[in-house]
């Protein structure tokens, strides 16, 4: 065995399948650690249970009739077998806890486990969202306080707390922007987008009726100024622009952009995925945003739980602040907190665009959030910004020499460094490449997005990773990028190590099975 | 500070490598009027675990928590005993810091969990098939209207008296920036659901029907009329379940026909948490699954041939069609779908169905109990685990009197319906399997002691 210079033990590439340890054969098929597990449905029965409740008491029922009499047909496990079941699959996971997740415009850094803690205190967790606001003023204020410091750290007046993830906070600033126009008799039909924005983007201008049209970029990743100028007129209600942008570039023309759609009497929305680069050092209301929607589980750490839940509350400019939804927390002259709804609402409210979600949104996310921003404080959040994009130049500077890195040469980059495939022989891919990253233990970075880069792998880093794991990080990504260009065709069958081979998607969308049922032939064909 | 290893050495050798004095040298396109010297003003400096804790805790004491006092809060949050190892297991780190599973090798426990938590949903709403969540019940009820306009190409609603009023909230928000005609009244304290009604409005123009069951004032009433109605006229039953404990009761919307049947998933493994984050449920019938919202998880092979899970039929989806998508929603709600499908899979059908009549039967004691109190009336004939109690005057002052009590006693019907007059008389309770006899008990006593 080899070790690579830093420090971490490997083999050659001819090694990287090992014949011997596939020619052994088990007779559950597992490989010691490596186990599977079946599916609740295998090993579970509707006559188990892994909870014991009191007897009922005895008095006649009165469901109107409609009593469940068919079954319900879902197993049960006891608690051990319940326990063993889900940390089996558990282990079938990667995540941040296990190691580096470069993913790109994600931003997955460490989820520190106070979050956790604080969000589990009863006062926090076992409280009822229509309980009387007297009983729950300590709720009201800790939301208060986090409004306060997104306001602060985004240097705009207002914010909508609601909003339960990046998404939906994305739709809220454009109902708001929407909103805004209506109220001024201005019906405008169109959002300009760049191409490179998320997909979000786009889907949520066309969820709120607008029609979408792209913004160019120039040769070096930005927005084209001069091009979006010559769009803007009458019928351009706004633009939604992500900056630092996703190619992982700051779009330095972000205020003349916004002075142009103002002028052209258009609003800015700013997608605030990419907030993480800039926290503490940039405020956005600086540059002329009208709204930003920001993602706590990605700059404020609360944790991605795999895909969810998210938060995405919405930072407002004067002009938009009158639009926010319901509801709204309001500090009060005697300072009690009162929770602004459908029952409270006054004058002021009244061009409130309505409600976006059943209660007050993601409590659970603003408790962690809290607690990650009162950790850090304001020179700690300066700091987080800094390391995640000193952390992300010294990956591209790392790599540029391997890898082609399409906008390296026009400077440095923020929070996360894009590389594209060209140069790959033998048909490798972006894809093969970011297998070839399983097999070396890491999850792969984002791959063939953003759009406008060719192959495109998207790396970012955060703040949260050391100098030691970033540069095993290198080793590894210059190691399988090498064997991209020298067309390595066992890249081509990666991940050989993973709980599973490439997984057959063709198949699973042309013919869905959605749901278990008795009859499956996968049981057969898994043996 | 205690998340961030680089120290001042390794910055300075990286700034080394990428050829920069400082860092400053790396936020050179930020122009220099937006660029902040120091830390930003206002706010404080770093602080230890210790000196967070404090600061949070002390929030957290100003609140009145549910579980220290009699409670019986409902209206589409309920409160239920979460077993210790449904905490322990969401907080495994595999799942909590994991992403979405978008590379499948090596995302199979959070890809399996979502399949079984599908199935899990599908069989519970007795429906073919179900996503893997959605962001709540509310934003799954509208995403269920868009749905249906999409399948009928038709834009009328027609929202059920008995759904919850935020849930219509929610939709009329949406409605007014897509255009989607929504009829709906506020409810009458009547003890019949507005089935009749409903029926009545029926006709060759109508998407869909929205009714919540049980509905907001906690009555029972059968789909089978209205989905056959609706059905004769081409129209879709969206079926909305608050209280998905209920389903281990009585019958499934499934089995009455509903076409799509959403939910809010919160009362198995969530928890209150103020409202949020909960966990959206949405199933339908197979052959309207294309148009679905939201991620799925699905069943297919690796190269090995071994039975493994991924995310399929994104090509709904907001990545792939862009302003094309069924939907916007990008996250959903994975670690609370988790919290809901390791509950579940501990309850298994009889714990559920214990479960259930343990709720409903306690409740019906309690609403025995409470309607003998002179000036309160039962308006309910049916009911799960909440009742709607009418009183002689506006519920609101006397809710707000026995909160004071530290008697969370229900949520009063005028906070609910700011607008409606005689409904401001009623307050919805709930009863679970956490209240007690003696909070029962308790809440009589203060209830006569402030109506008397």
């Amino acid at each position: 065995m080899n070790m690579l210079a830093e420090g971490r033990p490997t083999k050659q590439e001819a090694d990287l399948i090992m014949p011997e340890q596939n020619a052994v054969t088990t007779h559950t098929g597992n490989r010691a650690l490596m186990v599977d597990e079946p599916l609740i449905f295998e090993i579970g029965s509707p006559d188990r249970s892994g909870v014991d409740l009191p007897e009922s008491p005895q008095v006649e029922s009165r469901l109107g009739g409609l009593e469940r009499e068919a079954p319900i047909a879902i197993p049960g496990l006891s608690e051990g077998e319940m326990v063993r079941h889900y940390t089996r699959l558990s282990r079938q996971n990667y995540a941040i806890d296990v190691g580096l997740f470069p993913l790109g415009s994600c931003t997955m850094k460490h989820n520190p486990r106070l979050n956790e803690k604080m969000a589990r205190l009863k006062g926090f967790a076992d409280i009822h969202p229509l309980q009387p606001v007297e009983s729950v003023q300590g709720a009201l204020e800790l939301i208060h306080e986090l409004a306060e410091w997104l306001k602060l750290l985004t240097g705009m007046p207002a914010v909508a707390m609601s909003p339960k993830a990046g998404a939906h906070g994305e739709l809220c600033g454009i109902l708001a922007i929407r909103s805004a126009l209506e109220a001024r008799g201005d019906a405008r039909e169109v959002i300009l987008v760049p191409e490179s924005a998320h997909g979000t983007n786009p889907a949520t201008a066309a969820f709120a009726g607008y029609k979408v049209e792209d913004i160019p970029a120039n040769k070096d990743g930005r927005v084209d100024l001069e091009a979006l100028k010559a769009r803007l007129g009458p019928d351009v209600a706004g633009v939604m622009i992500t900056n630092p942008n996703t190619c992982g570039l700051f779009e330095p023309d972000m205020k003349a952009i916004s002075d142009a759609v103002h002028a052209a009497g258009g609003l800015v929305y700013c997608d605030g995925a990419n907030f993480n680069a800039i926290v503490g050092r940039v405020r956005p209301g600086d540059l002329g945003v009208d709204a930003m929607h920001i993602n706590l589980h990605k700059t404020f750490s609360t944790p991605h739980g795999g895909g969810g839940p998210g938060s995405g509350p919405v930072v407002f400019s004067e002009a938009l602040a009158p639009f926010a939804p319901l509801p709204i927390v309001e500090e009060t002259d005697d300072g009690h907190f009162r929770l602004v709804e459908e029952e409270t609402a006054d004058e002021h409210h009244s061009n409130s665009f309505g409600r976006m979600v059943a209660f007050h949104g993601q409590m659970g996310m603003f408790t962690r959030a809290l607690t990650y921003m009162l950790s850090h404080g304001a020179d700690g959040l300066k700091q987080v910004s800094e390391d995640a994009v000193l952390n992300a130049n010294y990956i591209l500077r790392s790599l540029e020499t391997v890898l082609d890195a399409p906008f390296a040469k026009s400077g440095p980059c923020m929070h996360e460094a894009l590389f594209s495939d060209k140069g790959f022989a033998n048909d490798l891919s972006t894809l093969d490449l970011a297998k070839g990253m399983i097999d070396e233990g890491y999850h792969p970075m984002t791959m063939y997005f953003p759009l406008v880069v060719h192959g495109a792998m998207l790396v970012e880093p955060t703040e949260t990773e050391s100098k030691a794991a970033i540069d095993q990080f290198i080793g590894a990504f210059r190691s399988v990028a090498e064997r991209a260009k020298a067309g390595d065709e066992t890249l081509k069958s990666a991940p050989h190590f993973a709980p599973r081979r490439r997984l057959d998607e063709t198949q699973a969308a042309r013919k869905p099975i959605l749901v278990w049922t008795e009859d499956e032939d996968f049981a057969q064909a898994a043996e | 500070m205690r998340y961030l290893p680089l120290t001042p050495d390794d910055r300075q050798s990286m700034l080394a490598t990428i050829g920069a004095q400082s860092v400053d040298d790396l936020f050179v396109d930020v122009p220099e009027e937006a660029r902040l010297n120091g830390p930003i003003e206002g706010l404080p400096m770093h602080a230890g675990e210790m000196a967070v804790e404090a600061h949070m805790k002390a929030l957290a004491k100003k609140n009145h928590a549910a579980g220290d006092m009699p409670f019986f809060l409902g209206a589409g949050a309920y409160r239920h005993h979460v077993p210790a190892s449904v905490d322990h297991i969401i907080q495994r780190g595999e799942f909590l810091t994991a992403y979405t599973p978008y590379q499948p090798e090596i995302a199979q426990g959070t890809l399996q969990t979502l399949f079984e938590f599908q199935t899990q949903v599908a069989r519970l709403f007795g429906v073919d098939v179900a996503n893997a969540s959605m962001y709540d019940g509310s934003t799954a009820c509208w995403e269920a209207i868009t749905m249906a306009r999409r399948i009928t190409k038709r834009g009328k609603a027609i929202l059920s008296s008995g759904l919850h009023p935020h849930y219509v909230s929610v939709a009329k928000t949406m409605a007014r920036f897509t255009k989607d005609d929504l009829s709906y009244q506020a409810p009458s304290l009547e003890a019949a659901t507005d089935g009749q009604n409903i029926l009545d409005q029926i006709d060759d123009e109508t998407s869909c029907v929205v009714v919540q069951y049980p509905d907001i004032l906690g009555r029972i009433g059968d789909l089978s009329a209205i989905a056959e109605k609706a059905h004769k006229h081409k129209a879709l039953l969206i079926a909305v379940v608050t209280e998905p404990v209920a389903l281990g009761a009585i019958r499934s919307p499934g089995e009455m026909d509903a076409d799509i049947v959403v939910g809010e998933g919160q009362s198995l493994g969530v928890g209150l948490q103020f409202g949020g984050p909960y966990v959206g449920l949405f199933g339908c019938k197979q052959k309207y699954v294309r148009q679905m919202p939201g991620r799925l998880c699905g069943e297919t092979v690796d190269a090995e041939g071994k039975r493994g899970f991924v995310l399929t039929l994104s090509t709904r989806e907001q990545h792939i069609r862009r302003e094309k998508a069924t939907s916007n929603i990008c996250t959903n709600s994975g670690l609370c779908a988790l919290a809901f499908t390791a509950h579940m899979t501990l309850l298994g059908e009889k714990g559920l169905r214990e479960l259930a009549m343990l709720n409903h039967k306690k409740a019906v004691q309690a609403a025995d109990r409470l309607s003998k109190i002179p000036g309160v009336k039962l308006l309910n004939e049916s009911f799960f685990n909440e009742f709607t109690l009418v009183l002689d005057a506006d519920s609101r002052p006397i809710v707000r009197q026995l909160a004071d009590q530290r008697i969370l006693a229900g949520v009063s019907l005028g906070r609910l319906y700011p607008e409606a007059g005689n409904l401001a008389h009623g307050v919805l309770v709930a009863v679970t399997e956490t209240s007690t006899d003696a909070e029962v008990e308790a809440l009589a006593t203060a209830l006569e002691g402030v109506l008397s």
